[in-house]
């Protein structure tokens, strides 16, 4: 097995993974990135569309723009990048067992920041199973870094912001999205982005599911009904449409395997996807020098990702004595309030306080130990 | 079904007429003008560093509603391909006796030509009435974002917010 030594392995290379090797490496810390794919960015790359926020969250700027600027500013802050490197186990002394091009490495660190990021949400139905069916993220990834269409007529699930903004980049390459699905009362994501779609004349469908997906070989077509205030599905309600495609966009959940085999404590918290680890106002978890950021501390969006990012790899930096607590405590008030920014108003506010709650846990798991 | 953007994707009569970022009728009346149509209090606020005439105020709480100050407007447009919602368009409705125009933001290839007739549509995408295209600006500035201008019957000047996608053929 080859040894690698270094002060702080960071595992995943998406926005929170390039933020937190960023801040740590431009402090001084010699940082090793590690992810499994051939190239960086996570799924940032993929995200064509505007960002919100405000300046310093790089808002009007398309997704994959603020993803190569990140990047450049990694190469350029010294990290070392370890790609197409499967992480696949961490162990109590902070060593990070990594497949490299078919051999073992084994990745020694002072301190490890896990940014893995979230995996998509299934749904079950009958013909859920034919091809042709598929997650909302696999089919962006599809059109927007493959450049391949995954079909001409398709009928998307779900209306958080990932179901409202892949309908409208199916569009924007070439498909025709005949319906949009919804199971609550209400669309999920910004009005805005539902906006676009609606100008571009796809019917959104509230309280209503898919009751069936019917084929031979592949999607042919799909069947979908309303449902009532007991999310039943009212007989009598359902509608057919041609369709070759059916996309899923019914939420992420964290991936947290590392973070549970090293020994973190977790809370269940449904609004960020399921279990996600404890962690303090510094991200770190209950296990001493492992600290967590982007979608495995619960879901949120990649502006959060990035800034979860920056705050670990400013947290780790200082307690390896490269910053001083005066100039991380100036840099992590700033990226706390950029953090409370994105999580306020009224799309915010659950992620807050889901936020919050988790941090509170935190507190009192703390506090137990320290009387044990 | 309930009206209203969260229910439909369409903000209701009621949503817009309380938005602060939507001007009177006597101010699309005088000229070009912004209409922000953006009714849900999201954090952002790309459009209030867009204008140079700071005609447009978010403030310190970026998740507040743009408010328009009609005064300051001069219809230029460059909030229109700023807003990441999309939800920005230029109304002049003192475009000539019997007509209006419209800019709005376009992002489907193919791209309309200036002159051609298209079909314009409303907030709902239903087809309302023929279109002509007069001009059609992507500037490096506006990131990847067209802003198509057509002109429209004034009677469907408030009910016209984009077109019909063009063939890709």
């Amino acid at each position: 097995m080859r040894q690698i030594e270094t002060d702080i392995a960071v595992i995943g290379a998406g926005p929170a993974g390039l933020s937190a090797a960023y801040q740590a490496a431009a402090a001084g810390a010699k940082v090793t990135l590690i992810d499994e794919n051939k190239r960086p960015g996570g799924q940032l790359f993929k995200q064509i569309h505007k960002f919100f926020g405000s300046r310093e969250h790089h808002a009007g700027v398309r997704g994959y723009l603020i993803g190569e600027e990140l990047l450049t500013q990694v190469k350029e802050s010294g990290a070392d990048v370890m790609l197409d490197s499967l992480v696949y186990g961490l162990l109590p002394d902070k060593s990070v067992g990594v497949i490299h091009e078919g051999l073992n490495y084994s990745v020694k660190a002072k301190k490890i920041i896990i940014a893995s990021g979230a995996k998509e949400n299934y749904m079950a139905f009958p013909g859920s199973t034919l091809p042709g069916v598929m997650g909302a993220g696999a089919a962006q990834t599809m059109i927007n870094v493959n450049r391949v269409l995954p079909g001409k007529r398709i009928l998307m699930v779900g209306s958080g912001n990932v179901g409202l903004i892949v309908s409208y980049q199916l569009m924007q390459a070439g498909a025709e999205v005949v319906a949009l699905v919804e199971g609550a009362p209400k669309i999920g994501g910004y009005g805005v982005h539902a906006g676009k779609l609606r100008r571009a004349g796809v019917p959104i469908y509230v309280s209503h599911t898919i009751k069936q997906v019917y084929g031979k070989e592949e999607v042919e077509g799909v069947q979908i009904a309303a449902l009532d205030e007991h999310w039943n599905m009212i007989e009598g309600t359902e509608q057919d449409f041609d369709v070759d495609t059916v996309c899923l966009a019914v939420g992420l959940n964290p991936m947290t395997e590392l973070a549970w085999m090293v020994g973190c404590k977790f809370d269940y918290i449904p609004a960020f996807g399921g279990h996600v680890p404890l962690h303090d106002r510094n991200m770190e978890t209950t296990v001493k020098g492992v600290y967590v950021a982007g979608d495995i501390t619960g879901v949120e969006e990649a502006s959060s990702a990035m800034e979860e990012g920056n705050m670990a790899g400013v947290a780790a930096a200082e307690s390896l004595g490269y910053l001083s607590h005066e100039e991380a405590a100036v840099k992590k008030e700033q990226i706390q309030n950029r953090l409370n920014v994105l999580r306020s108003g009224v799309f915010g506010e659950r992620r807050k306080s889901s936020k919050e709650k988790q941090l509170a846990d935190m507190e009192s798991y703390q506090k137990g130990e320290m009387t044990r | 079904m309930r009206e209203g953007v969260a229910y439909t994707g369409v903000p209701s009569k009621e949503e817009l007429r309380q938005a602060p970022g939507v001007p009177s009728q006597e101010r699309m009346r005088q000229g070009r003008v912004a209409v922000i149509e953006c009714v849900q209090e999201i954090p952002c606020n790309p459009c209030e560093s867009a204008c140079r005439f700071q005609a447009i105020h978010i403030g310190e709480q970026i998740t507040d509603l743009p408010r328009i100050d009609e005064e300051k407007c001069t219809g230029c447009g460059a909030c229109v391909a700023a807003c990441p919602g999309l939800a920005i368009t230029v109304v002049d409705k003192s475009y000539s006796e019997t007509e209006g125009t419209i800019d709005f933001p376009f992002e489907y290839l193919p791209l309309p030509q200036k002159g051609d007739q298209v079909e314009a549509v409303s907030r709902g995408g239903e087809v309302v009435c023929p279109a002509r295209v007069l001009s059609v600006k992507k500037p490096k500035s506006y990131q990847g974002t067209a802003v198509v201008s057509i002109a429209v019957p004034l009677e469907f000047v408030d009910e016209v917010r984009s077109i019909k996608r063009l063939c890709r053929s």
